[in-house]
Protein backbone atom coordinates (compact mmCIF):
# COMPACT_ATOMS: atom_id res chain seq x y z
CA UNK A 1 0.00 0.00 0.00
CA UNK A 2 1.45 3.35 -1.01
CA UNK A 3 -1.34 5.48 0.47
CA UNK A 4 0.54 6.63 3.51
CA UNK A 5 4.17 7.52 3.48
CA UNK A 6 6.22 5.90 6.22
CA UNK A 7 8.06 8.20 8.68
CA UNK A 8 11.31 7.19 6.95
CA UNK A 9 10.00 8.22 3.52
CA UNK A 10 8.73 11.46 4.99
CA UNK A 11 12.08 12.26 6.52
CA UNK A 12 13.72 11.81 3.14
CA UNK A 13 11.14 13.29 0.81
CA UNK A 14 12.43 16.60 -0.59
CA UNK A 15 8.88 18.03 -0.76
CA UNK A 16 8.69 18.01 3.02
CA UNK A 17 11.84 20.08 3.31
CA UNK A 18 10.40 22.58 0.85
CA UNK A 19 7.10 22.68 2.75
CA UNK A 20 8.94 23.36 6.00
CA UNK A 21 10.71 26.26 4.27
CA UNK A 22 7.41 27.65 2.93
CA UNK A 23 5.89 27.47 6.41
CA UNK A 24 8.92 29.41 7.65
CA UNK A 25 8.12 32.14 5.12
CA UNK A 26 10.30 31.17 2.13
CA UNK A 27 8.24 31.83 -1.02
CA UNK A 28 10.98 30.58 -3.34
CA UNK A 29 10.44 27.11 -1.87
CA UNK A 30 6.78 27.33 -2.88
CA UNK A 31 7.87 28.36 -6.37
CA UNK A 32 9.96 25.19 -6.52
CA UNK A 33 6.96 23.07 -5.54
CA UNK A 34 4.89 24.78 -8.18
CA UNK A 35 7.51 24.23 -10.89
CA UNK A 36 7.60 20.60 -9.94
CA UNK A 37 3.88 19.91 -10.19
CA UNK A 38 2.14 22.60 -12.26
CA UNK A 39 2.28 20.62 -15.51
CA UNK A 40 0.70 17.54 -13.96
CA UNK A 41 -2.01 19.63 -12.26
CA UNK A 42 -2.77 21.34 -15.57
CA UNK A 43 -3.10 17.99 -17.33
CA UNK A 44 -5.43 16.60 -14.69
CA UNK A 45 -7.58 19.75 -14.76
CA UNK A 46 -7.69 19.68 -18.55
CA UNK A 47 -8.71 16.03 -18.57
CA UNK A 48 -11.60 16.70 -16.23
CA UNK A 49 -12.84 20.02 -17.62
CA UNK A 50 -11.77 19.58 -21.28
CA UNK A 51 -11.23 23.32 -21.38
CA UNK A 52 -7.77 24.93 -21.48
CA UNK A 53 -8.81 28.26 -19.92
CA UNK A 54 -10.50 26.50 -17.05
CA UNK A 55 -7.46 24.28 -16.59
CA UNK A 56 -5.17 27.32 -16.38
CA UNK A 57 -7.45 28.90 -13.76
CA UNK A 58 -7.50 25.64 -11.84
CA UNK A 59 -3.69 25.54 -11.73
CA UNK A 60 -3.75 28.98 -10.09
CA UNK A 61 -6.59 28.16 -7.71
CA UNK A 62 -5.05 24.83 -6.70
CA UNK A 63 -1.69 26.32 -5.75
CA UNK A 64 -3.28 29.29 -4.00
CA UNK A 65 -5.49 26.99 -1.97
CA UNK A 66 -2.52 24.75 -1.17
CA UNK A 67 -0.58 27.79 0.02
CA UNK A 68 -3.49 28.97 2.16
CA UNK A 69 -4.06 25.55 3.69
CA UNK A 70 -0.50 24.38 3.97
CA UNK A 71 -0.80 24.29 7.76
CA UNK A 72 -3.44 21.60 7.32
CA UNK A 73 -1.07 19.36 5.38
CA UNK A 74 0.09 16.89 7.98
CA UNK A 75 2.61 15.01 5.88
CA UNK A 76 0.86 11.69 6.35
CA UNK A 77 0.33 11.43 2.61
CA UNK A 78 2.40 12.60 -0.32
CA UNK A 79 2.19 16.34 -0.99
CA UNK A 80 1.43 15.64 -4.66
CA UNK A 81 -1.53 13.39 -3.78
CA UNK A 82 -2.86 16.14 -1.50
CA UNK A 83 -2.43 18.67 -4.31
CA UNK A 84 -4.20 16.39 -6.80
CA UNK A 85 -7.15 16.10 -4.46
CA UNK A 86 -7.48 19.90 -4.34
CA UNK A 87 -7.18 20.08 -8.15
CA UNK A 88 -9.84 17.40 -8.70
CA UNK A 89 -12.29 19.22 -6.40
CA UNK A 90 -11.60 22.55 -8.10
CA UNK A 91 -12.06 20.94 -11.52
CA UNK A 92 -15.39 19.34 -10.60
CA UNK A 93 -16.59 22.67 -9.19
CA UNK A 94 -15.62 24.40 -12.42
CA UNK A 95 -17.39 21.75 -14.48
CA UNK A 96 -20.50 22.19 -12.37
CA UNK A 97 -20.49 25.96 -13.00
CA UNK A 98 -20.18 25.43 -16.74
CA UNK A 99 -23.14 23.10 -16.70
CA UNK A 100 -25.40 25.66 -14.97
CA UNK A 101 -25.22 24.14 -11.53
CA UNK A 102 -26.07 20.64 -12.70
CA UNK A 103 -24.54 18.18 -10.26
CA UNK A 104 -21.22 16.85 -11.44
CA UNK A 105 -19.41 14.25 -9.43
CA UNK A 106 -16.91 11.48 -9.80
CA UNK A 107 -19.90 9.12 -9.99
CA UNK A 108 -21.55 10.76 -12.95
CA UNK A 109 -22.48 8.47 -15.85
CA UNK A 110 -20.49 5.57 -14.51
CA UNK A 111 -23.51 3.30 -14.37
CA UNK A 112 -23.49 2.95 -18.12
CA UNK A 113 -22.36 -0.44 -19.33
CA UNK A 114 -21.15 1.03 -22.60
CA UNK A 115 -17.70 -0.20 -23.50
CA UNK A 116 -17.33 -2.46 -20.50
CA UNK A 117 -17.36 -5.49 -22.77
CA UNK A 118 -15.11 -5.39 -25.84
CA UNK A 119 -16.94 -5.62 -29.14
CA UNK A 120 -14.32 -4.64 -31.69
CA UNK A 121 -11.79 -7.41 -32.16
CA UNK A 122 -10.03 -6.09 -35.24
CA UNK A 123 -6.28 -5.74 -34.81
CA UNK A 124 -4.70 -2.32 -35.31
CA UNK A 125 -2.33 -1.18 -38.00
CA UNK A 126 1.35 -1.16 -36.98
CA UNK A 127 2.20 2.23 -35.40
CA UNK A 128 -1.33 3.43 -36.12
CA UNK A 129 -0.72 6.96 -34.85
CA UNK A 130 1.75 7.49 -37.72
CA UNK A 131 -1.09 7.29 -40.22
CA UNK A 132 -2.31 10.69 -39.06
CA UNK A 133 -0.56 14.02 -38.97
CA UNK A 134 -0.02 15.67 -35.60
CA UNK A 135 -3.13 17.82 -35.60
CA UNK A 136 -5.36 15.00 -36.88
CA UNK A 137 -4.05 12.70 -34.17
CA UNK A 138 -4.50 15.37 -31.50
CA UNK A 139 -8.07 15.85 -32.65
CA UNK A 140 -8.79 12.10 -32.55
CA UNK A 141 -7.31 11.69 -29.07
CA UNK A 142 -9.08 14.76 -27.72
CA UNK A 143 -12.48 13.80 -29.11
CA UNK A 144 -12.10 10.23 -27.96
CA UNK A 145 -11.26 11.03 -24.35
CA UNK A 146 -13.90 13.77 -24.25
CA UNK A 147 -16.53 11.11 -24.77
CA UNK A 148 -15.73 9.42 -21.47
CA UNK A 149 -17.61 10.34 -18.27
CA UNK A 150 -15.46 12.60 -15.99
CA UNK A 151 -15.10 9.83 -13.40
CA UNK A 152 -13.47 7.56 -15.98
CA UNK A 153 -11.37 10.28 -17.63
CA UNK A 154 -9.91 11.32 -14.31
CA UNK A 155 -8.95 7.82 -13.20
CA UNK A 156 -7.35 7.14 -16.61
CA UNK A 157 -5.41 10.43 -16.49
CA UNK A 158 -4.10 9.89 -12.97
CA UNK A 159 -3.18 6.24 -13.39
CA UNK A 160 -2.10 5.91 -17.00
CA UNK A 161 -0.89 9.36 -17.94
CA UNK A 162 0.44 10.76 -14.67
CA UNK A 163 1.59 7.41 -13.37
CA UNK A 164 0.02 7.54 -9.90
CA UNK A 165 -0.39 4.13 -8.26
CA UNK A 166 -3.85 2.66 -7.83
CA UNK A 167 -3.70 3.43 -4.10
CA UNK A 168 -2.60 7.05 -4.68
CA UNK A 169 -5.37 7.52 -7.25
CA UNK A 170 -7.92 6.13 -4.79
CA UNK A 171 -6.71 8.47 -2.09
CA UNK A 172 -6.65 11.52 -4.39
CA UNK A 173 -10.19 10.86 -5.60
CA UNK A 174 -11.72 9.61 -2.35
CA UNK A 175 -12.52 6.25 -3.96
CA UNK A 176 -11.85 2.69 -2.88
CA UNK A 177 -9.10 0.70 -4.57
CA UNK A 178 -11.60 -1.73 -6.20
CA UNK A 179 -13.58 1.26 -7.53
CA UNK A 180 -10.42 2.71 -9.11
CA UNK A 181 -9.56 -0.65 -10.67
CA UNK A 182 -13.05 -1.07 -12.07
CA UNK A 183 -13.16 2.45 -13.52
CA UNK A 184 -9.68 2.12 -14.95
CA UNK A 185 -10.58 -1.07 -16.76
CA UNK A 186 -13.71 0.46 -18.21
CA UNK A 187 -11.95 3.69 -19.17
CA UNK A 188 -9.20 1.78 -20.95
CA UNK A 189 -11.65 -0.51 -22.76
CA UNK A 190 -13.90 2.35 -23.83
CA UNK A 191 -10.97 4.37 -25.17
CA UNK A 192 -9.63 1.31 -26.98
CA UNK A 193 -13.00 0.62 -28.53
CA UNK A 194 -13.36 4.21 -29.73
CA UNK A 195 -9.80 4.50 -31.05
CA UNK A 196 -10.29 1.27 -32.92
CA UNK A 197 -12.49 3.10 -35.41
CA UNK A 198 -9.43 5.06 -36.53
CA UNK A 199 -6.60 2.61 -36.00
CA UNK A 200 -7.95 -0.78 -37.02
CA UNK A 201 -6.59 -2.66 -39.98
CA UNK A 202 -8.90 -1.87 -42.91
CA UNK A 203 -11.23 -4.71 -43.87
CA UNK A 204 -9.55 -6.99 -46.41
CA UNK A 205 -6.04 -5.84 -45.48
CA UNK A 206 -3.57 -7.71 -43.30
CA UNK A 207 -1.30 -6.11 -40.71
CA UNK A 208 2.33 -6.00 -41.83
CA UNK B 1 -10.72 -19.40 -17.73
CA UNK B 2 -13.38 -17.66 -19.80
CA UNK B 3 -13.25 -14.15 -21.33
CA UNK B 4 -15.22 -12.53 -18.47
CA UNK B 5 -12.78 -13.90 -15.89
CA UNK B 6 -9.91 -12.80 -18.09
CA UNK B 7 -11.23 -9.22 -18.27
CA UNK B 8 -11.79 -9.12 -14.51
CA UNK B 9 -8.05 -9.65 -14.04
CA UNK B 10 -6.87 -7.38 -16.83
CA UNK B 11 -6.02 -4.34 -14.67
CA UNK B 12 -3.83 -6.41 -12.36
CA UNK B 13 -2.25 -8.10 -15.38
CA UNK B 14 -1.26 -4.72 -16.89
CA UNK B 15 0.10 -3.62 -13.52
CA UNK B 16 2.08 -6.88 -13.20
CA UNK B 17 0.32 -7.50 -9.91
CA UNK B 18 -0.93 -11.00 -10.60
CA UNK B 19 0.57 -14.06 -8.93
CA UNK B 20 2.67 -16.08 -11.36
CA UNK B 21 0.13 -18.95 -11.48
CA UNK B 22 -2.69 -16.55 -12.44
CA UNK B 23 -0.42 -14.81 -14.93
CA UNK B 24 0.24 -18.14 -16.64
CA UNK B 25 -3.49 -18.83 -16.80
CA UNK B 26 -4.11 -15.39 -18.33
CA UNK B 27 -1.37 -15.88 -20.89
CA UNK B 28 -2.71 -19.31 -21.76
CA UNK B 29 -6.16 -17.81 -22.28
CA UNK B 30 -4.67 -15.17 -24.59
CA UNK B 31 -2.88 -17.85 -26.58
CA UNK B 32 -6.20 -19.65 -27.09
CA UNK B 33 -8.48 -16.63 -27.58
CA UNK B 34 -7.71 -14.25 -30.42
CA UNK B 35 -10.34 -11.73 -29.19
CA UNK B 36 -8.67 -11.33 -25.80
CA UNK B 37 -5.24 -11.28 -27.42
CA UNK B 38 -6.28 -8.36 -29.64
CA UNK B 39 -8.02 -6.62 -26.73
CA UNK B 40 -4.86 -6.73 -24.63
CA UNK B 41 -2.58 -5.54 -27.43
CA UNK B 42 -4.78 -2.68 -28.53
CA UNK B 43 -5.52 -1.61 -24.95
CA UNK B 44 -1.79 -1.49 -24.28
CA UNK B 45 -1.34 0.67 -27.41
CA UNK B 46 -4.18 2.93 -26.26
CA UNK B 47 -2.35 3.61 -23.00
CA UNK B 48 0.97 4.21 -24.77
CA UNK B 49 -0.50 6.58 -27.36
CA UNK B 50 -2.09 8.76 -24.66
CA UNK B 51 1.00 8.61 -22.46
CA UNK B 52 3.32 9.71 -25.27
CA UNK B 53 1.14 12.43 -26.70
CA UNK B 54 1.85 16.04 -25.78
CA UNK B 55 -1.75 17.04 -26.32
CA UNK B 56 -2.21 18.08 -22.73
CA UNK B 57 1.01 19.98 -22.18
CA UNK B 58 1.12 23.38 -20.56
CA UNK B 59 3.03 25.80 -22.83
CA UNK B 60 6.11 27.31 -21.16
CA UNK B 61 4.98 30.92 -21.65
CA UNK B 62 1.64 30.27 -19.91
CA UNK B 63 3.43 28.29 -17.19
CA UNK B 64 5.63 31.25 -16.34
CA UNK B 65 2.66 33.62 -16.35
CA UNK B 66 0.67 31.38 -14.00
CA UNK B 67 3.60 30.87 -11.66
CA UNK B 68 4.17 34.62 -11.41
CA UNK B 69 0.48 35.32 -10.80
CA UNK B 70 0.34 32.72 -8.01
CA UNK B 71 3.50 33.97 -6.34
CA UNK B 72 2.28 37.59 -6.35
CA UNK B 73 -0.97 36.50 -4.68
CA UNK B 74 0.91 34.31 -2.19
CA UNK B 75 3.16 37.24 -1.27
CA UNK B 76 0.07 39.40 -0.64
CA UNK B 77 -1.50 36.65 1.48
CA UNK B 78 1.70 36.34 3.46
CA UNK B 79 1.80 40.10 3.99
CA UNK B 80 -1.83 40.24 5.16
CA UNK B 81 -1.28 37.31 7.48
CA UNK B 82 1.75 39.09 8.94
CA UNK B 83 -0.33 42.22 9.58
CA UNK B 84 -3.02 40.26 11.40
CA UNK B 85 -0.40 38.76 13.69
Amino acid sequence: MAMTATPEENALHPDLLLIAKVKAGDLSAFEQLMRQYDRQIFRIALHITQNREDAEDIVQDTFLKAFQKLDQFQGNSKFYTWLVRIAVNESLMRLRKRRSQKTVSMDEDIQTEEGSIPRDFADWMPNPEQNYNQSELADILRRTIQGLPPGFRTVFALRDIDGLSTEETAKALGLTVPAVKSRLLRARLQLRERLSRYFRVPTGAHPL
Amino acid sequence: MNCTEFLANLTDYFDAKTASSLRSELEQHMADCSHCYVTVNTTRQTIEIYRNDELFELPESIRTKLQQAVLIKCAKMKENKGRKI
